[in-house]
């Protein structure tokens, strides 16, 4: 079959990717916003927030046939939930641990980035020692097949599944930086930080609610990532460069940049994947990457935070 | 006393800035800071506001020591800071900027907003617009509006002429002296002395980190030193 | 007494001794998720690490309560030293240097044969992967995440050259791996500025990802091109290293002791060459351009041209490493991991950036500490003490076990004005303007 034959079953499944991307990538951008630093760690958070999610769902499960109905729909819910929470938890301890006691320092910011991959390597190999290094295996919590189709793509109900939690997330995070008063800090802080404080934003509570924020989205997309691929210690490297590609791609520091980067790229490998071959998708992503930085390093949209809503 | 600095010290690393202010603000007065570049003060605006820590001395608000107390809670109690080349919010629009002014309560938004624009009816035509986009002289009048959203008690004002084209700042002037009638005590630095000294009651001259002269406003003006250091003008010696 | 701030310290140091417990646990498996967790935490050994968190918090109040006093000592040790400094001086230096040397000689006649090994495969060629990319990060500022990319191009490019067996893609003749040392330099180098050159503009944070990328798919490459390079099977059989020279015929073999001093005598050229090159007008270039690379640009440093130079030596001096890594006779692309880069980029920090003894002090330490560990713990988890250890280090002497003066006067400054001291803290792209 020809590329125009799969066109579309390659769009839908790109962009049930894309849109994890965008989750994760949300998180990166964030955090560039108000810190102007890429926190390394943040593919490990992603990590550990699908732990959490898949070991909330399998303790859940009862044992034996496939759920389904409001039993599905209440496991995925909890994985989320869980998920999130767990992400969370660990973007916080992060921010605690490997930055607060930096900036409090002053430190340089290659000491930022450094500190993160030190952070990085011990959470990743931590979770290996502890979950073991094999792939854990991902329990069914609804029964997969084609529910409809979209100009003869099939889409399945993980595509609808996954789609549709990361758009609500997409959008609830896209209202709450245009909206709330938090939003409001995080665009103040991530334009002029020390404009903001005269103003009355308590930067670092702004700071760490930006990391628990991250580390909420990044956490259900962990438990969505690993419902749909897998799930291992080291499964946060990969999705967790794409996602920074994404943020890149979009213009880091931008919130629907972020989103459409996301998008695009999950776009691009599926596409990329299946004219060349699916192992290179990887390469796809790094050489896109690479091909931003230098064509235009601003991304998309600019790298304005939260610019004109 | 509404603001007191007892002989603060401030410094850069090993860099001294000011060594040893004294100055006071009363209420319902506007107070100008001179001095050369250099001379410490937009470090005294930045220490008052909890940017810098003074490494001596104290600060007090009301007779309050706020070496404790967090930056960010200093508009709160009344303290709202202009800040040196404006620093409205480029990427949130003019009507976003005002609210920025009164994250810390929300209560008077409307009021607040309505009193800016009749204030500055420019910014009123420019409330949807970028902050980023406006003038140098629109900016200035956003930061200032920004400034009184929060209802202050103080307004420090750092050096809201600069780079302002001479009908705009008289424009701003006069507004920061309908500010003060309002009864919101200015703390204002300048380097335009003249029209500074010419609208404040009382000035203090900065000279390295220190005070070196003080004074009403009208003796400022006439005083030989601030004209020849401040003003540019030759005064014939002997 | 116990005063919140206190009594806050005391749980941060107890969660600190949980961790431990944790980590120095027994492991587990996803089956199970929290067993492993369970049996760290409920056991006996416990109380070890309850005793020591207590311990820690008691010094910890202690240190805070002597403070003063250290303070009037510390103050007095630095009031005598300038009669100290006119006493050692340049002496002291080279007097340490000469003991380090000949602790270096000596060394590797007192321990056992593996640690001899660790001392030449972990130790000898990550100290001279720790120089090379010092010269990027310590002297340049620049952030390079993929520098085990360089490792690996020198060594498949020695086992193209100097054998015909050891991958399907050989050269049509066969040389000496000595004379492959030029022939890899040169295409590391001309690898690193192929690289350099169109990443070199970016700045910081986008740096490192980008050469992580590079890292990465080097990586891929290697792994996936099994008409190549043999795939994820490794290269193996490239000959020892040899001279044969009318009078002169040496082969260095599987005894570890030959490779371990020609090794010491490399590493020992390298840092005096680069100690040469950081007091020259480039390293003052680099010095300028990683305190501040737009007024170094006003100032007339090519800055572009300058980076390029410090990426294009630290790639030279990694495909020099892997040449010799080739001749050890069995890799596979599982040394040119991930985890490899971070390891070097972590021996350079933990050292201390830019210092030189620095670099070797922490392959000593790390690779020291790994081969502690390697009956203790399984290698893999050895990575877990590794990320503690950085973050500690970043936490507490950013500037490393063995700063550079250097380096360590702009983190001072760091911490005191308002101006960004490293290269990364330039504005990033598209935020300069405001």
């Amino acid at each position: 079959m020809g590329f125009a034959d799969q066109f579309w079953q390659l769009t839908v499944d790109g962009l049930m990717v894309g849109s994890l991307y965008a989750v994760i990538a949300l998180g990166y951008t964030l955090v560039y916003g108000v810190l102007q630093l890429i926190n390394f760690a943040h593919s490990e958070v992603f990590m550990l927030g699908a732990f959490g999610g898949l070991f909330a769902a399998r303790g859940l499960l009862p044992g034996g046939a496939t759920p389904s109905g409001p039993a599905s729909v209440g496991l995925v819910a909890a994985g989320l939930a869980v998920g999130a929470a767990c992400g969370a938890a660990a973007a916080f301890i992060l921010e605690r641990v490997a930055y607060r006691p930096l900036r409090r320092r002053s430190a340089p910011r290659l000491a930022y980035l450094i500190s993160a991959i030190g952070a990085s390597l011990f959470a990743v190999n931590l979770a290996g020692k502890e979950f073991g290094r094999q792939n854990v295996p991902v329990p069914d919590l609804f029964t997969n097949g084609t529910l409809f189709h979209v100009f003869g793509a099939q889409v399945s109900t993980q595509t609808v599944v996954v789609l549709g939690a990361a758009v609500v997330m997409l959008v609830l995070l896209d209202r709450l930086v245009a909206r709330t008063r938090l939003g409001q800090g995080i665009r103040a802080v991530a334009q002029d930080a020390d404009t903001a404080v005269l103003m009355g934003v308590n930067v670092e509570r702004v700071i760490i609610l930006t990391f628990v924020i991250g580390g909420l989205l990044a956490g259900a997309g962990g438990f969505l990532y690993a419902m749909t691929f897998n799930a291992s210690y080291n499964m946060g490297f990969v999705p967790g460069v794409k996602a920074f590609t994404a943020a890149v791609l979009g213009g880091i520091g931008n919130v629907r940049g972020a989103m459409l980067g996301g998008i695009l790229l999950g776009l691009v490998e599926s596409y990329g994947g299946y004219v060349f071959q699916a192992s290179y998708k990887d390469v796809i992503a790094f050489l896109v990457l690479v091909g931003i930085l230098m064509v235009r390093p601003s991304g998309l949209l600019g790298v304005r935070l939260g610019r004109a809503a | 006393m509404l603001l007191e600095l007892a002989d603060v010290e401030v410094s850069y690393g090993a860099i001294p800035a000011l060594r040893g202010v004294r100055l006071e603000v009363a209420e319902g007065e506007i107070v100008t800071l001179l001095g050369a570049n250099g001379a410490g003060k937009t470090t005294t605006l930045r220490s008052i506001s909890g940017l810098l820590r003074p490494r001596r001395g104290e600060i007090y608000l009301d007779g309050r020591p706020l070496s404790s107390i967090p930056a960010h809670t200093l508009v709160g109690l009344g303290v709202s800071h202009v800040p040196e080349g404006r620093r409205v919010f480029a990427g949130m629009t003019v009507r976003e900027n005002l609210l920025m002014g009164a994250y810390h309560d929300r209560r008077h938004v409307r009021e607040g907003t309505e009193r800016v624009f009749t204030l500055f009816p420019r910014l009123a035509e420019r409330a949807s617009q970028l902050g980023g986009t406006l003038s140098g002289g629109e900016q200035q009048m956003l930061a200032i509006g920004r400034a009184l959203m929060s209802r202050p008690r103080l307004m420090l004002l750092d050096e809201p002429s600069m780079g302002l084209a001479p009908r705009i700042i008289q424009t701003i002037f006069e507004v920061i002296v309908e500010i003060n009638r309002a009864g919101v005590a200015v703390l204002l630095v300048e380097q335009n002395a003249v029209q500074a000294l010419r609208i404040a009651h009382r000035g203090y001259v900065l000279e390295n980190g220190q005070v070196a002269l003080t004074g009403s406003g009208a003796d400022l003006l006439a005083d030989d030193r601030v004209r020849q250091a401040y003003l540019g003008e030759d005064i014939p010696t002997g | 007494m116990l005063t919140p701030a206190r009594l806050r310290q005391l749980w941060v140091c107890l969660a600190l001794g949980v961790l431990a417990a944790v980590v120095t646990g027994p492991g587990g498996d996803s089956a199970h998720p929290f067993r492993a967790l369970r049996r760290s935490v409920v056991d006996p050994r416990i109380g070890i690490f309850i005793g020591l968190a207590v311990g820690l918090w008691v010094l910890l109040i202690a240190v805070a309560r002597l403070r003063p006093l250290l303070a009037e000592v510390t103050a007095a040790a630095r009031a005598r030293r300038p009669v100290a400094a006119a006493l050692g001086g340049p002496h002291a230096t080279t007097g340490l240097n000469a003991v380090l040397l000949a602790a270096a000689i000596v060394a590797p006649l007192l321990v056992s044969t593996a640690a001899q090994q660790s001392m030449v495969n972990d130790i000898g060629i990550y100290a001279l992967l720790a120089l090379g990319l010092n010269v990027v990060v310590g002297y340049a500022g620049l952030l390079d995440l993929g520098y085990i990319a360089f490792f690996a191009i020198g060594a498949y490019v020695t086992a193209y050259f100097s054998s015909s067996s050891a991958m399907p893609w050989h050269a049509p003749f066969v040389i000496n791996p000595f004379f492959v040392f030029p022939i890899a330099l040169l295409i590391a180098a001309l690898a690193g500025v192929i690289l350099g050159a169109p990443t070199l503009r970016l700045r910081g944070d986008y740096l490192a990802i980008v050469t992580l990328g590079f890292g990465e798919i080097i990586q891929l490459l290697a792994n996936n091109s099994d008409e190549v390079t043999n795939g994820s099977r490794g290269v193996f059989g490239v000959p020892h290293l040899s001279v044969d020279l009318p009078g002169i015929h040496y082969r260095w073999g599987i005894d570890p002791l030959p490779y371990y001093y020609l090794l010491l005598g490399i590493v020992v050229v390298v840092m005096i060459a680069f100690g040469r090159l950081e007091r020259s007008r480039i390293g003052r270039a680099w010095a300028a351009i990683r305190e501040d690379e737009i007024a170094a640009e006003a100032t007339g440093v090519p800055t572009l041209r300058m980076k390029l130079l410090a990426f294009a030596i630290g790639a030279s001096v990694s495909g020099f490493a892997g040449v010799l890594l080739a001749t050890k006779q069995f890799f596979n692309p599982q040394s040119f991991s991930l985890q490899s880069s971070f390891l070097v980029v972590a021996i350079v920090i933990f050292g201390g950036m830019g210092s030189r003894l620095g670099a070797v002090t922490g392959a000593v330490v790390l690779q020291g500490l790994a081969f502690y560990l390697r009956d203790k713990v399984p290698p893999t988890d050895r990575y877990i003490y590794f990320g503690a250890v950085i973050v500690v280090m970043m936490i507490f002497r950013p500037q490393g076990l063995v700063p550079s003066r250097r380096r360590r006067r702009e983190i001072e400054l760091a911490g005191t004005t308002a101006g960004a001291s490293d290269q990364l803290g330039a504005a990033p792209i598209g935020r300069t303007i405001t």
